[in-house]
């Protein structure tokens, strides 16, 4: 059966100061139709380069996407293809706060990306953005803010509904859930959880916390200075990790003592 | 200890309300200043007791007086209707210097700040040439070129003001560009063109007017200075810095008035525009924090 | 037990115009000298402010009442001066973001030196360069003598809050204020840091006032923790009875919120709502709107005080209530 995404062999390095930075060398995985992936590693794993190369921001310097059975093209041409690439993969980025246009309320935000990808129009569209809307916990109140008055977790809710208003089928995570109080991210993390069952989209969650991560995803990726080091599933990962570096990672997690 | 960082201490706050009151009434002070101008420039014709251009002989450099206003200027003109007059063409000049290399620079600007690559290296290496010229040199040359009157020196100096604003826009576009809400655009599918006029170019428009604004002082000064160097606005037309010019036989006579005012004129309102320029920075700024 | 290096007493903050709730609202917290107490909370709870107002660091424009006392020093009144010696010689703070607190023009060694000198004005600059080598070592820098003629930006975020540690211990303080120094590091650095603090906590004799989001960190870290809510300390406890039993719901509710490493969690309970806005001041208790276990009628309209069961204290009318029923 073909992978809902299959990355094959990803490789990006970057020059910077006269060397060469291998932000990551042969990045491979699979994710399932449905399915949840987790990528952890600390700053510099290339977990990040690894998220911006699948949507689509970053050009690899070598390596396939394959979105169910077709690859992707790293520059798409034109406007069919361009969005036909946004319905496959979205993006949810850490920083609640410079992740929403400031000057556009929340309901436009997602209006114009349900304007852009649907023949919805009038009525019908309004009721399309407040279903969104719905969908992660905001009301019409909300809909008519400006992103600055808004507190962090909502925000990070307008930016995944903005996300969801396209129809991907897979979702990226890049820490999205980092930047949020304690007590916001378990709501958002549920919400994560609710919304992957309602639509069956499949969730790519970059993360450095590793609790967090087995909380959202059955499989899980460990990297190391953009290399792979280690992968399997996310119980067996943190009960009998086989990498030196995820015990190392493992072992650094404070536990109450 | 070092780590600390500055904070005020208790008791500050009633010092700081005080200033801030005190900033807002300069501002204040200023729009008041340009609108009245501008007022002035719009209705010259009700507003002149005088034709700017009528002279009489037999009352020359007149102290001022209730006829008067500001006194008559060596052929015996109202000072106050020249002042008035000259709103026009002093102000009028500058607009549209403002707004052709606005136009220009967000034009480069955004190309520039955008496309990014070899594109923006050949763009960016003109402006830093375009830089070497100043303004005011660039208008001579033009004047030198295509004959007196303020059409040559606009034109010239408007090009010359397009790096300021080239610039200013690149370096906010390449900012904005690795913006996570940027980026989210681009991934929902929205076409680059798209992102960057509509979507990038309303974000950072501020700054640009507010860029702009502190140009308008500039370019007023420069094209008085044209005036006043006798290449600008030809006589018998008023405008501050010809008056200025005409002035010097005055002031050689012991009769500065004729020359204050309009100075003064030119003064008030450069740096009117540039208090005004710098608070709409300011306050963007303290905004986007 | 001597007196406490920190007491905040009773201590309130304003903020005119910007909150109009307290953004304080009757702190008390003590630190002593060789113990580690940890300030948990969420964003806008009042934790950094608390740590700033313990070194009179307080926000423009802000009203303060209370008593703040630092190894004998009334904060909120003493002159400025006096203040400068007291940040200097018995307190000091590292903060969040390294970079934040250190000029990126100056090489590290004189930005140490400069500490030592403003700390001991009689202190020769070749003293305080040994004392600088010294503190570099002992935070784990692997070359200190090379770190000396470095540019803040030539070291990693973890290097170079080794060196903020290094430059907080150079006039040796009695108290050490912490302030979610290693929020911005990774795991791995954030255990060896964390480490660092506990060594040189405990070699010093320092008391510690460490503050952070992470109540794993917070349990692993300190003896006691004080958990805050909308500026005030809503329980507080050893950090084994806290974790082990929460009386607050919203301590409970922050342990049932966060993830857990060892056990499969079906579903989260999160704490409903958000964080007590600025601009709201309730009547009741500050947490009733969140609440799970809320008692209509009496915790909207009646304010709870930090009572004391034994060695720890919680802000809770179900726990009063029932005390006094039972």
């Amino acid at each position: 059966m073909t992978a809902l995404l299959e990355v094959e062999d990803l490789c990006k390095t970057y020059r910077a100061h006269g060397h060469e930075v291998a932000a990551a060398s042969a990045v491979s995985f699979r994710l399932e139709e449905g399915g949840s992936l987790g990528i952890v590693g600390e700053s510099g794993s290339g977990k990040t380069t690894t998220a911006r190369m699948v949507v689509g921001l970053e050009r690899p310097d070598s390596g396939r996407i394959v979105f169910r059975g077709q690859e992707l093209s790293s520059r798409p041409r034109g406007r069919s293809e361009r969005l036909e690439r946004a319905r496959a993969i979205q993006i949810v980025f850490q920083d609640p706060y410079l992740s929403l246009d400031p000057r556009v309320a929340v309901g436009a935000a997602v209006e114009q990306v349900v304007k852009l990808h649907t023949k919805l129009a009038g009525a019908d569209r309004r009721r399309r953005v407040l279903d969104l809307l719905g969908q992660v916990g905001l009301g019409e109140r909300e809909a008519g803010t400006l992103p600055r008055r808004l507190s962090g977790g909502q925000r990070q809710r307008v930016a995944i509904a903005r996300a969801l208003a396209v129809g991907p089928a897979v979702l990226v995570l890049d820490e999205a859930v980092s930047a949020l109080d304690v007590s916001v991210q378990a709501q958002v993390l549920n919400l994560l959880t609710d919304i992957r069952e309602l639509t069956g989209v499949g969730l790519l969650f970059i993360s450095h916390d590793l609790a967090v991560v087995r909380y959202v995803c059955d499989e899980a990726l460990v990297m190391r200075s953009g290399e792979v080091v280690e992968r399997g599933s996310t119980a067996q990962l943190l009960s009998a990790p086989q990498h030196a570096y995820t015990r190392v990672l493992l072992d650094a997690i404070p536990r109450p003592a | 200890m070092t780590a600390l960082a500055p904070t005020a201490v208790v008791g500050r706050a009633r010092f700081a309300k005080v200033r801030a009151f005190g900033g807002d009434w300069i501002i204040w002070l200023s729009a008041g200043v340009l609108v009245l101008f501008a007022l002035a420039a719009v209705f010259a014709p009700l507003i002149a007791p005088y034709d700017p251009e009528a002279t009489d002989l037999r009352n020359v450099l007149a102290g001022p007086s209730g006829d008067h206003l500001l006194g008559t200027d060596q052929v015996g003109r109202d000072t106050f209707s020249r002042l008035v007059y000259g709103a026009r063409t002093s102000l009028v000049g500058p607009l549209a210097v403002v707004a052709a290399s606005t136009v220009l620079g967000v034009l480069v600007g955004l190309v520039a700040g955008w496309r990014g690559g070899r594109l923006d290296s050949v763009i960016s290496r003109v402006l830093d040439i375009m830089f070497a010229f100043p303004a005011l040199l660039l208008a001579i040359l033009a004047v030198t070129l295509f004959g007196k009157g303020l059409v040559a020196p606009i034109v010239a100096m408007s090009i010359a003001y397009t790096p300021f604003i080239a610039r200013q826009v690149r370096g906010l576009v390449i900012a904005s560009r690795s913006r996570p809400y940027v980026a989210a655009y681009t991934v929902q599918g929205f076409s680059p063109t798209d992102v960057a006029v509509r979507r990038v170019l309303p974000n950072i428009s501020p700054l640009i007017l507010a860029q702009a604004t502190v140009m308008f002082g500039y370019a007023l000064l420069d094209l008085a200075a044209m005036s006043f160097l006798g290449l600008g606005v030809q006589p018998p037309t008023s405008d501050w810095g010809s008056m200025i010019n005409d002035s010097r036989g005055a002031v050689l006579l012991g009769e500065p008035l004729t020359a204050v005012v309009p100075s003064v004129a030119v003064i008030v309102t450069v740096i009117a525009f540039n208090v005004l320029g710098e608070e709409l920075g300011d306050r963007i700024a303290r905004r986007d924090a | 037990m001597s007196t406490p290096l920190l007491q905040m007493s009773d201590v309130w903050l304003r903020l005119p115009g910007i909150a109009n709730r307290p953004i304080l609202a009757g702190v008390d917290l003590e630190v002593a000298a060789g113990e580690v107490v940890g300030l948990v909370g969420e964003s806008g709870s009042g934790k950094s402010v608390t740590a700033r107002t313990a070194l009179g660091l307080v926000p423009r424009g802000a009203q303060v009442e209370g008593r703040v006392l630092v190894d004998g020093t009334d904060v909120l009144s003493a002159p400025a001066d006096r203040l400068r010696r007291l940040r200097s010689e018995s307190a000091a703070m590292v903060f969040q973001d390294p970079r934040a607190g250190i000029n990126p023009m100056r090489r590290i060694g004189d930005h140490l030196t400069e500490a030592a000198r403003f700390a001991k004005r009689g202190e020769d600059v070749r003293a305080a360069r040994k004392r600088a080598l010294d503190l570099l070592e002992a935070v784990g820098l692997p070359h200190p003598e090379r770190h000396l003629k470095q540019f803040p930006h030539e070291l990693s975020g973890g290097m170079l809050q080794r060196v903020m540690i290094a430059g907080a211990l150079m006039g040796s303080p009695k108290l050490l204020l912490c302030d979610e120094p290693t929020t911005a590091l990774d795991v791995t650095t954030q255990k060896e840091i964390v480490s660092i603090l506990a060594r040189l906590q405990q070699d010093e004799g320092m008391g510690m006032l460490f503050i952070t989001h992470d109540l794993d960190l917070a349990a692993s870290v300190c003896d006691r923790v004080h958990v805050m809510y909308a500026g005030q300390v809503v329980e507080h406890a050893s950090a084994k009875e806290l974790f082990a039993s929460p009386q607050h719901p919203y301590t409970a509710g922050l342990l049932a919120s966060t993830p857990s490493l060892e056990v499969v969690q079906e579903r989260l309970r999160p704490i409903a709502g958000t964080p007590l806005s600025l601009l709201a001041d309730p009547l009741g208790c500050t947490f009733a709107e969140r609440c799970d276990r809320v008692m209509e009628g009496l915790c909207t309209t009646q304010r709870p005080e930090l009572v004391e069961h034994g060695d720890r204290a919680d802000r809770c009318l179900l726990n009063q209530t029932t005390e006094v029923a039972g």
